[in-house]
C-alpha cells in the first residue's frame, strides 16, 4: 500500500511542453510500472505529443479524451499562471495537484488551497518535487531519471515527508542503504504556505498498514513542526517519528531567509532550537545527522512492537 | 521586503485610512518646510528599518519649525541597529485620547490571513496578548470571498469595543485588511490608531512588509514610493562579496549558482541545493569548521556559472580550501559541477587536488564527474559517505583553527 498515489493513478502534466516538464514526463513514464500520464495541457498546443502523451489546450479536453475523471495533475507552469492552472484543474474534478513551480506569492497559494478544500481536492507543494511510491509510481521530478530514482528509493515501511526535495532523496537513499525501504515519500515544498503540511499527511500514513514509521526533514520558519507536535499529542499515533532539523545556524540570523522561501525566522516559535524542543516534547526523536536516522527509527519501531 | 515608516504611511493614506499630516525630509531645510506646512508641534522620527528608535534618541519633539530643523540635524547623525537613517518623518504631534492596535498577518497553519485588533495600542501586541488575552481579538478572513466589513466588526466587537468607537474603527480595520490583500503584504500593522480629542481616528504609525515574490505585480506602487529594484531590504545590506555572487548567478538563466552569504571563516563552501546547503553548513560548524560563506547550487547551472561561483569563493581573503558538497542530485549534473570547480582552480593557477578539500556530490552523471576528479587527483566521495562525514573530512583537512 501507499498514500496519495498507486499503480492505478492517472494524471496530467500542466505546462507539459516546457523543458523541465518534458524531462519530468519521461522520468515518470519510465519509473516503476510506468505512470499513467493521460494527457498534457499547454494552451495553444492542442494536437502535439510529448513522449507519446497527447497535448490539449484545456484540462476539460484532457478529461473528455480520457473519458472519465482524472486523478491528478502535476503543475509546472510559470508563477504568474499557476493559480489559473490550479483553479482549472480543481474545477475540472482533479483531486490531487502537485505544484512544482517556485516563487508563487503566498496569497495565490492560499487561494488555491481554499478552493481545493471546497472541492475536496488536495494540493502538494508548491516548490516541491512531488510523490514517489518506490518501484511503483512517481508523480513529479522526485528522485530524477528513473535509473537514479531506483538507486535511492526502495519499497518498504517508512513514510518520508520533507520540506526539501533533494533531502527527500538523500534521506531515502540513506534508509535504502540500511535496508529500510519507503512506503511513500512526499516532498511537501519549501514555501511559507503549502498545500499539505506534516500534520495534514499524518492521517493518511496512519491509515496505511504498510507504514510503520515516519522520517521527516524540517527547517526553521513557520509553525508546521509545532502543528505536527500538537497532532501527535492529540491523536495517540501508532507511528514513531524521527526528525532531522537543518539550518540550525539560522537562529543567529533572524529576518534572513536561506535555502527556501519559508525558512525566515520571524518569531521565537520559528527557530530551530524552539522546534527541536517542541518535537522532543511530543516524543519525536531529533537526529543530529542523517546517517543516524535508520538506527533511530528502527529502534523506535522495535520499541513499539515489544 | 520591509517598508520605511514614511512609505508605510503613504500606503495607508492611499488605502483611504485617515493619517495625520506628515512629510519626509532628508535635510534640515526640508524638515523645516514640512513643519511649517503642519503648522503646529511636530515629532521628528528617524527613518530606519529596525525598531528601538525611541531608546536610541531617534524620536524628538519640536514646538517650532526651527526646532524641527535642529532635531533633524541630530537625528540624522544617529546610527540605529547598524543602519544610518534614510531621512526623518516630520509628523503632526497629535492630541491623542486613546490608542488602539490593528494588524493583519498570514497564518501559515490555517493558510488564511488573520486580522488582529486590540483596544490597547502603542505597545508591543505580543505583550498585550500575554498580559490581557481577552483584549486581543483575532479572526481569519477568506482568501476567496470579498471583504465586506463584518469581519473587522466582529474582531473589534470581540474585544468589548462598542458604540461609535466600533462604527468608526470598522472601516479603518477593513481598509487595512483590504490593503494587505491588494498589495501582497506579509504584515500590515497600524500601531497605534489614535482617537484624537476631537473624536476622529487616525493612523499614527504603520509597519508594512510586502512579499518579495510579489514585487513584480506592484511595480507602480514601488515606483511611486521610489523603491528601487536593487533594494533588497533584508535584515542587513548585502556585502560586495554577496553582490558579486548575485552577478555570477545572473550571468545566465540556467539553474542557480548563487544565494551567497558572507561569513568570516577559512573554509570556502560550494554547496547545494536548498535543504542540502542548510544541512551542510550546519555539518561543517558541528565539526568545528569555520565557513567562509553560504551558497546554493541547484537546477543544473552551466559550467561557467559554477566556475564563477567557485572562483569567487576561492579568491575570498582568508579562504584556504573549498569543500564542494551537495545532497544527492537528480537534476543538477555531477560532471558539470566537477568541471566548473576544476576550471576555477586552473584559471586561478591553483592545484585542484590541494584546494578542493573534498568533493561530495552523488547522483546524476556521477561516473563522468568522478572520472574528471580522478584525473586531477581531487578527493571525492559518493553516497556511501554521509553529508556530515564529508563535512568532517573537509574540516579535518583545513584544521579547526583560523
Amino acid at each position: 500500500m501507499s498514500i496519495l498515489v498507486n499503480a492505478q493513478t492517472t494524471f496530467i502534466v500542466q505546462g507539459i511542453t516546457g523543458r523541465e516538464a518534458v524531462n519530468l514526463t519521461r522520468e515518470c513514464l519510465d519509473y516503476g510500472a510506468g505512470a499513467k500520464i493521460v494527457g498534457g495541457v499547454t494552451p495553444g498546443r492542442l494536437g502535439r505529443e510529448v513522449h507519446g502523451v497527447p497535448v490539449f489546450d484545456t484540462v476539460a479536453q484532457a478529461v473528455a479524451h480520457h473519458g472519465g475523471p482524472i486523478d491528478g495533475s502535476v503543475v509546472t507552469v510559470p508563477p504568474a499562471f499557476t493559480k489559473d492552472a490550479v483553479f482549472e484543474a480543481i474545477v475540472n474534478g482533479i483531486k490531487l495537484i502537485v505544484i512544482v513551480t517556485e516563487r508563487i506569492p503566498r496569497r495565490d497559494v492560499a487561494q488555491m488551497v481554499e478552493l481545493a478544500n471546497m472541492h475536496d481536492a488536495r494540493i502538494i507543494g508548491p516548490n516541491c518535487l512531488g510523490i514517489i511510491v518506490p518501484d511503483v509510481i512517481k508523480m513529479g521530478g522526485i528522485g530524477g531519471p528513473a535509473k537514479d530514482a531506483a538507486k535511492a528509493y526502495s519499497p518498504g515501511s517508512i513514510g518520508v515527508i520533507s520540506r526539501s526535495g533533494g533531502m527527500t532523496t538523500e534521506m531515502s537513499s540513506t534508509l535504502t542503504a540500511a535496508g529500510m525501504g519507503q512506503s511513500t515519500a512526499v516532498s511537501i515544498g519549501g514555501d511559507a504556505i503549502i498545500g499539505s503540511s506534516y500534520a495534514e499527511l499524518m492521517p493518511l500514513f496512519e491509515a496505511d498498514q504498510q507504514t510503520e514509521g515516519i522520517v521527516i526533514y524540517t527547517e526553521p520558519g513557520g509553525r508546521m513542526e509545532a502543528q505536527l507536535a500538537e497532532w501527535v499529542a492529540e491523536n495517540n499515533s501508532r507511528l514513531p517519528i524521527v526528525a532531522f532539523m537543518a539550518g540550525r545556524f539560522m537562529d543567529e540570523m533572524p529576518g534572513m531567509s536561506f535555502g527556501h522561501a519559508g525558512t525566515i525566522v520571524e518569531g521565537k516559535e520559528d527557530t530551530a532550537a524552539e522546534k527541536i524542543v517542541r518535537l522532543a516534547e511530543a516524543g519525536i526523536t531529533v537526529a543530529e545527522e542523517i546517517s543516524e536516522i535508520p538506527a533511530l527509527i528502527q529502534a523506535k519501531i522495535d520499541e513499539r512492537i515489544a | 521586503m520591509r517598508f520605511y515608516e514614511y512609505e508605510a504611511r503613504e500606503i495607508v493614506r492611499r488605502a483611504g485610512i485617515p493619517v495625520t499630516e506628515f512629510g519626509f525630509a532628508t535635510t534640515p531645510d526640508e524638515a523645516r518646510a514640512a513643519a511649517e506646512r503642519i503648522d503646529g508641534p511636530t515629532v521628528i522620527k528617524s527613518q530606519v528599518l529596525s525598531g528601538g528608535r525611541m531608546k536610541a534618541g531617534g524620536v524628538q519633539f519640536a514646538d517650532t519649525p526651527q526646532e524641527a530643523a535642529d532635531h533633524t540635524v541630530d537625528v540624522l547623525k544617529i546610527e540605529i541597529g547598524g543602519q544610518m537613517p534614510r531621512g526623518v518623518l516630520v509628523d503632526t504631534k497629535a492630541d491623542v485620547e486613546q490608542e488602539y492596535y490593528a494588524g493583519v498577518v498570514w497564518d501559515g497553519t490555517a493558510k488564511q490571513p488573520v486580522i488582529i485588533f486590540s483596544p490597547i495600542g502603542g505597545i508591543d501586541i505580543e505583550q498585550v496578548a500575554e498580559d490581557q488575552p481577552d483584549k486581543v481579538g483575532r479572526r481569519h478572513i477568506s482568501n476567496l470571498l470579498p471583504l465586506t466589513g463584518f469581519e473587522a466588526k466582529e474582531v473589534i466587537a470581540s474585544t468589548g469595543v462598542s458604540g461609535s468607537e466600533l462604527n468608526k474603527l470598522t472601516p479603518i480595520v477593513t481598509r487595512l485588511a483590504q490593503l494587505f490583500i491588494d498589495n501582497d503584504m506579509t504584515l500590515a500593522e497600524i500601531n497605534p490608531i489614535g482617537r484624537l480629542r476631537d473624536g476622529s481616528f487616525v493612523a499614527l504609525d504603520a509597519h508594512m512588509e510586502m512579499e518579495n515574490e510579489a514585487r513584480g505585480r506592484h511595480k507602480k506602487l514601488l515606483a511611486d514610493l521610489g523603491v528601487g529594484d536593487e533594494e533588497t531590504r533584508e535584515a542587513r545590506e548585502p556585502t560586495p562579496f554577496e553582490l558579486a555572487g548575485e552577478a555570477v548567478d545572473a550571468e545566465d538563466h540556467r539553474g542557480v549558482a548563487g544565494n551567497v552569504t558572507e561569513f568570516d571563516g577559512n573554509l570556502g563552501l560550494v554547496i547545494g541545493a536548498g535543504g542540502g546547503s542548510l544541512t551542510l553548513f550546519d555539518a561543517v560548524r558541528a565539526h568545528g569548521g569555520k565557513p567562509a560563506n553560504y551558497c546554493e547550487i541547484g537546477g543544473n547551472p552551466s559550467v561557467s556559472k559554477t566556475c564563477g561561483l567557485a572562483k569567487l569563493v576561492l579568491q575570498k581573503p582568508g579562504v584556504d580550501k573549498i569543500a564542494v558538497m551537495m545532497s544527492i542530485v537528480s537534476n543538477t549534473r555531477v560532471d558539470i559541477v566537477a568541471r566548473g570547480v576544476i576550471k576555477a582552480c586552473l584559471e586561478l593557477d591553483m592545484d585542484p587536488a590541494e584546494k578542493i578539500a573534498i568533493f561530495r556530490i552523488p547522483g546524476a552523471w556521477e561516473e563522468q564527474g568522478f572520472k574528471i576528479l580522478d584525473a586531477y587527483g581531487v578527493e571525492y566521495a559518493d553516497r556511501s559517505v554521509s553529508m556530515h562525514e564529508a563535512a568532517r573530512r573537509a574540516v579535518e583537512k583545513i584544521g579547526t583553527s583560523g
